[in-house]
């Protein structure tokens, strides 16, 4: 469970970037943060794992206050709390066993991670992950070899090596093709689902956020001007975060798609899916 | 529809841009012209007419090159590579340490730390190899060991440099997407910025060594070992054809190992 108190962020430059930030996530519940660019939805990501120092305010993670902690207390909080990226953030010349067991560094001492001797439970987790998102062939491959999708799954099976009680992700579909992102989008919902996992993830995609979230956040210059059931993002919610818009439009082009062919399709290219 | 008075006019460069650039040039010609003065002031244009002459001559006596005196280079040989190799070995062990204090993403502090490394990176650069020798030839006498300090010296500024410049360049994401894991500062820097510049490290490292070849064999002249000591000694006994024989192993040398490095960078990327 993942507690924001009157969190804020203001820039050096004098950028206010969140003001007044409170909400909780219980566990297992996906949240969707949609709102313009600028409205601050990557601060409010960075801030909670503290990539990004928060100016005022708190986040509780179970009992553990964040915004306090230093050093070593620091990074282990961190590592409760797995990172997917927009553009994968891979070290794209480790393989991609590397960057999935680099979600145990805070686990196992420099000299072992430099010699890269992982317990044997990191290794057979890692292998069970990679199966779990369909990659179990590529562990020895470099990570600059994989396509798009296949990256961000890495990406994922990274975050869940570190055993995570919450999962924050910043445009996990912002560089993918359509079909990809709904498949990804699928994976996070689903061990979110399996692992009771909350999840904050930061997207642009408006529809793909109302599918496959439970709850939508908007943002708005800062603030949240919406908090509720994806179901209920009206126009009128649509025009408050974005501004006015002829939203009928979008969701005439983009409602059509149907959910159950793309799901069968995926089902059949995808072993990632058989698995759920 | 094209009209005069709303037609837009677009230029690429504004008068007062073309005004600077014209008196840029003037000034780049003006100084020319002064160094061409300040040059040929001090000539003695006998000696310059009778150039062809003396070349032809030192040519003549340059040929046919005296093979036997091969047999003489070998040891002179093996030395210099041998400074090359262990000063290019000294100067990037301590090159990777000051690369990272000189980082701007990487520098413990960029108020203090970072301007030290600095300065040692610029005065490692700003003195040449054969001024570093003759210094530690006076230091600790002559031979391999005044070489190979002082090859180890000048590399450390070069290998630094480029170094601490390549991971300043790195991707930053992979860098934070690291520190999300909770991995430490040493780890971080293990996983995430390694990976990035180890290509980079490969190759300056080769390219140095690659240079250092080249610079140690005159490093002899000022009494630092290896060939350009065979050089001197050939040089100032006029012995020409003996001269020829060394040129042209320095010549072989440097085409072999600008040859490695090229392999070797070819491998690494």
């Amino acid at each position: 469970m993942l507690e924001l108190k009157a969190l804020s962020k203001t820039y050096k430059t004098g950028d206010r970037a969140l003001s007044d930030i409170s909400f909780s996530v219980p566990a297992g519940q996906v949240v969707g943060l949609i709102g313009p660019s600028g409205a601050g939805k990557s601060s409010l990501i960075r801030c909670i794992n503290r990539l990004v120092e928060p100016t005022a305010g708190s986040v509780c993670l179970g009992e553990t206050e964040l915004t306090t902690l230093n050093g070593r207390a620091l990074r282990q909080a961190r590592r409760r709390i797995g990172m997917i990226f927009q553009e994968y953030a891979l070290v794209e010349r480790l393989t991609v066993m590397e960057n999935v067991l680099s979600g145990r560094l805070s686990y196992v001492s420099s000299w072992r991670s430099f010699l890269r001797r992982f317990p044997q439970a990191d290794i057979d987790q890692a292998f069970s992950l990679l199966n779990r998102v369909g990659l179990g062939d590529h562990c020895n491959k470099r990570a600059d070899e994989l396509s798009g999708g296949q990256r961000q799954r890495v990406g994922i099976a990274r975050a869940l090596e570190q055993n995570p009680e919450l999962l924050l992700a910043d445009e996990p579909t912002a560089s993918l093709d359509p079909k990809t992102s709904r498949q990804i989008m699928r994976l996070i919902q689903s061990v979110c689902r399996e692992m009771n996992l909350p999840a904050i993830i930061n997207i642009h995609d408006v529809v793909l956020a109302q599918n496959f979230t439970d709850r939508i956040i908007g943002l708005q210059a800062g603030k949240v001007v919406f908090d509720g059931l994806p179901s209920a993002l009206s126009h009128e919610a649509l025009t408050r975060i974005y501004g006015a818009e002829d939203w009928g439009q979008m969701q005439q082009t983009n409602e059509p798609q149907d959910d159950d062919t793309l799901l069968e399709n995926s089902l059949d290219s995808s072993p990632m899916l058989v698995s759920s | 529809m094209i009209s005069g008075a709303d037609t837009q006019i677009w230029q690429f460069r504004t008068p007062k841009q073309h005004m600077l650039r014209w008196l840029g040039w003037f000034w780049l010609v003006a100084l020319t012209v002064f160094c061409w003065n300040l040059m040929t002031e001090d000539t003695i244009w006998a000696f310059v007419a009778d150039a062809p002459r003396q070349a032809s001559d030192i040519g003549g006596r340059m040929l046919p090159p005296r093979w036997g005196y091969l047999n003489q280079l070998w040891q002179p040989l093996w030395d210099t590579l041998n400074i090359a190799t262990l000063g290019t070995l000294i100067g990037v062990i301590i090159a990777i340490p000051v690369a990272f204090l000189a980082a701007g993403n990487t520098t413990p502090s960029r108020y203090f730390v970072r301007p030290v490394a600095l300065l040692i990176i610029v005065t490692s650069r700003s003195i040449n190899s054969l001024i570093w020798a003759l210094l530690l030839v006076a230091i600790i006498g002559p031979g391999l060991l005044a070489g190979i300090i002082a090859i180890g010296l000048r590399s450390i500024g070069f290998v630094a440099k480029l170094l601490y410049e390549a991971i300043e360049e790195i991707d930053e994401k992979q860098v934070e997407a690291i520190r999300a894991t909770g991995a430490s500062g040493a780890q971080t820097i293990d996983y995430a910025i390694v990976p990035q510049i180890l290509p980079a490290f490969w190759g300056i490292s080769v390219f140095r060594w690659d240079i250092n070849i080249r610079e140690s064999t005159i490093l002899g002249l000022v009494g630092a070992g290896g060939l350009g000591l065979q050089l001197q000694s050939s040089l100032s006994t006029l012995a020409w054809n003996q001269v020829t024989v060394i040129f042209l192993v320095i010549l072989a040398t440097v085409i072999v190992s600008e040859w490695v490095s090229a392999k070797v960078r070819q491998a690494v990327l």
